[in-house]
């Protein structure tokens, strides 16, 4: 596929452009390694350096002896598995509940259309329009003694689950695709006797396969990369998320086993990026900025 | 008009049904859409629910609250403005506000210029392409916490990554984190490194929609490299970038995570964000009134910037 771009495919086939693009070809890529692999490899290193190795200036650029030490003594000492397992908890849980209550909503708004359906989604809509930090202090006091029930949900991950649930922006993007499956398809499962719930499930979510995985890397890198409201609702340090123990740790751990307790920390993201690389990227797209 | 008055006195009604049948009908169109509707309101109700806790209720008690003194021991006391006259007194407010701005106008010189730059002429590179789509992201998919603490390791002013760079190419070493000069500007940098993967990505599926034919006239007519980025690609892309610079608005008002954990707050005031501040009221001086009062402000400065991104956006699709 050559679409024309900027450039002229005639320019570049003449030497002068040849030159000039594989110029720019390299700069390019050397900046690029330069800005965003080499950070990384610097922190791979570092985590296999000794701490005093690590305070001397300038510093060395190989370590001397290459040990995992950092990474086993990040594991131990930080107590990594839990902080893995609560991270993962929080993450899986925000994942699965959102998807449980936005999936029904989105199909009952787009194919349903009950009375006042177009109030109800304009007023889901209308939430997006704050920033979502002009409603910490609200829903932190609401996560303390929520309303009717008047259950504390603070260090519970339901505090974080219950929250993530109520995304109208996941929610208005399974109803714009849903909108686009034809109603025939919908009347011909009725027809053969199938109820909503059948149809739903049956007809609805296996023809909605791309964006539910557009949705559910959303909902799960979100949860994963969340700092500032685990940090608020999960103060018991045996709840906590990797970010929270993370930066909790920070101040007073020797630098090469911090190293170590953030490349570990790092890996479950970054792994699944390299695997799911494709469907991530069309999903950024995706999402909503289709120009 | 004539029309249907005639046919409504004519003696026979071809479309009309009998009157008994009618009404049976009626009466079983009734109970289907009462029946329809209550499916549809058991597949919304788990929403229902979780928007009005956690979404709706919030909303309004946030606006409350700003006008209320709350401690957990008695009723809210409602205060009127006093909440705000205390933020107004307060000298760090006004330096909160004065270096969230400058963070995200630094934020909109370096991280808006320089995705698109990079993307535009990534468009024109046809090698590579995967990886340099790929390494672009990568910070993306690391928790901010993690990039904010490797970050801070980087700006060490001793044995940092940073200074050992400059050193190497003959350049003076900079105080990074530890001056008022540059402490913002180091924040900037780092929050750019980590989100600018979705702008740049964002931009090369933009640049990607421009008609070929509108470069290859521009260049028949004439135009320069310089004129045809100028007319056709900036043009083209218009919406995007309108768009992204709402959104980028939008989030690095909103900065916390960099200041907390690499100055917090300091030195000498100098990374304060308004979020940092808020979370001190609230969280630190358990003063959730005036906390809340800032919310509010937060609120009716970004309110105009987030009801345009929803118009464009909603329209546009």
């Amino acid at each position: 596929m050559s679409t024309r771009t900027l450039l002229s495919p005639w320019t570049l086939e003449r030497p002068r452009g040849k030159i000039g693009y594989w110029l720019v070809f390299t700069v390019v890529f050397a900046l690029f390694t330069l800005a965003f692999v080499v950070p990384l490899v610097w922190m791979l290193l570092g985590a296999m350096k000794t701490a005093p190795e690590l305070a001397r200036n300038p510093p060395t650029l190989l370590p001397e002896r290459f040990n995992v030490d950092s990474y086993v003594d990040a594991w131990n000492f930080m107590e990594l598995a839990g902080y893995f397992r609560n991270t993962v908890i929080v993450a899986g849980g925000a994942w699965l509940l959102q998807l449980a209550v936005i999936v029904p909503a989105a199909y009952a708004l787009s194919k349903l259309r009950p009375v006042l359906g177009k109030w109800i989604m304009g007023l889901m809509l209308a939430t997006l329009m704050l920033p979502a930090s002009a409603l910490l202090v609200p829903t932190y006091l609401t996560i303390t003694e929520v309303p009717v029930v008047g259950v504390n949900l603070i260090n519970e991950p339901a505090a974080i689950w219950l929250p993530a649930a109520a995304n109208a922006f996941n929610l208005y993007l399974l109803k714009r695709f849903f909108d686009q499956i034809p109603t025939e398809l919908l009347d011909a499962a009725r027809i053969d006797g199938a109820g909503s719930v059948t149809t739903m499930v049956r007809v609805v979510l296996p023809l909605s396969r791309p964006i539910l995985a557009v949705v559910s890397i959303f909902a799960i890198v979100a949860a994963w990369k969340d700092f500032i409201w685990p940090l608020l609702v999960l103060q018991d340090p045996g709840v906590q998320t990797l970010s929270v123990a993370l930066q909790r740790f920070e101040p007073d751990t020797p630098i090469n086993v911090m190293l170590g307790g953030l490349v570990l920390a790092s890996l479950p993201m970054v792994v699944a990026f390299l695997i799911f690389q494709r469907q991530i990227l069309a999903g950024l797209t995706a999402g909503g900025l289709k120009g | 008009m004539s029309t249907i008055t005639s046919r409504d006195a004519s003696p026979v009604a071809p479309r009309r049904s009998p009157p008994a049948r009618s009404a049976q009908d009626r009466a079983g169109r009734l109970r289907r859409t009462v029946a329809d509707n209550l499916t549809a309101y058991g597949f919304l109700s788990a929403a229902l629910v979780v928007f009005a806790l956690f979404s709706w209720y919030p909303i309004v008690r946030g606006v409350l609250l700003g006008f209320q003194q709350v401690n957990f021991v008695t009723d809210p006391v409602w205060v009127g403005w006093e909440n705000f006259e205390r933020l107004f007194a307060d000298p760090l407010f006004l330096t909160a506000w004065r270096n969230t701005l400058l963070f995200t106008g630094l934020a909109l010189v370096i991280g808006f210029a320089i995705p698109f730059a990079v993307a535009v002429v990534l468009n024109e590179l046809r090698h590579a392409k995967g990886y340099f789509r790929m390494v672009v992201y990568l910070p993306v998919m690391l928790p901010p916490v993690v990039v904010a603490i490797l970050w801070k390791w980087f700006y060490d002013p001793g044995p940092g990554l940073f200074n050992t760079l400059l050193r190497g190419v003959g350049l003076p070493p900079l105080a990074w984190l530890n001056s008022t000069d540059t402490s913002m500007l180091s924040l900037v940098l780092v929050a750019t490194w980590a989100s600018m993967g979705s702008a740049t990505l964002i931009y090369l599926a933009a640049l990607a929609t421009i008609p070929g034919e509108l470069y290859e006239a521009a260049e028949l007519d004439g135009a320069n490299l310089w004129q045809r980025l100028r007319h056709v690609t900036i043009p083209q892309t218009r919406f995007v970038l309108l768009v992204m610079m709402l959104m980028q608005i939008i989030a690095t008002m909103q900065v916390f995570t960099e200041p907390y954990v690499m100055t917090g707050g300091g030195p000498e005031d100098s990374t304060v964000t308004v979020l940092l501040l808020l979370y001190r009221y609230a969280f630190t001086y358990n003063d959730f009134g005036t906390a809340s009062a800032m919310s509010l402000l937060l609120f009716v400065f970004l309110g105009g910037f987030s009801a345009l991104y929803l118009r464009l956006t909603r329209t546009r699709s």
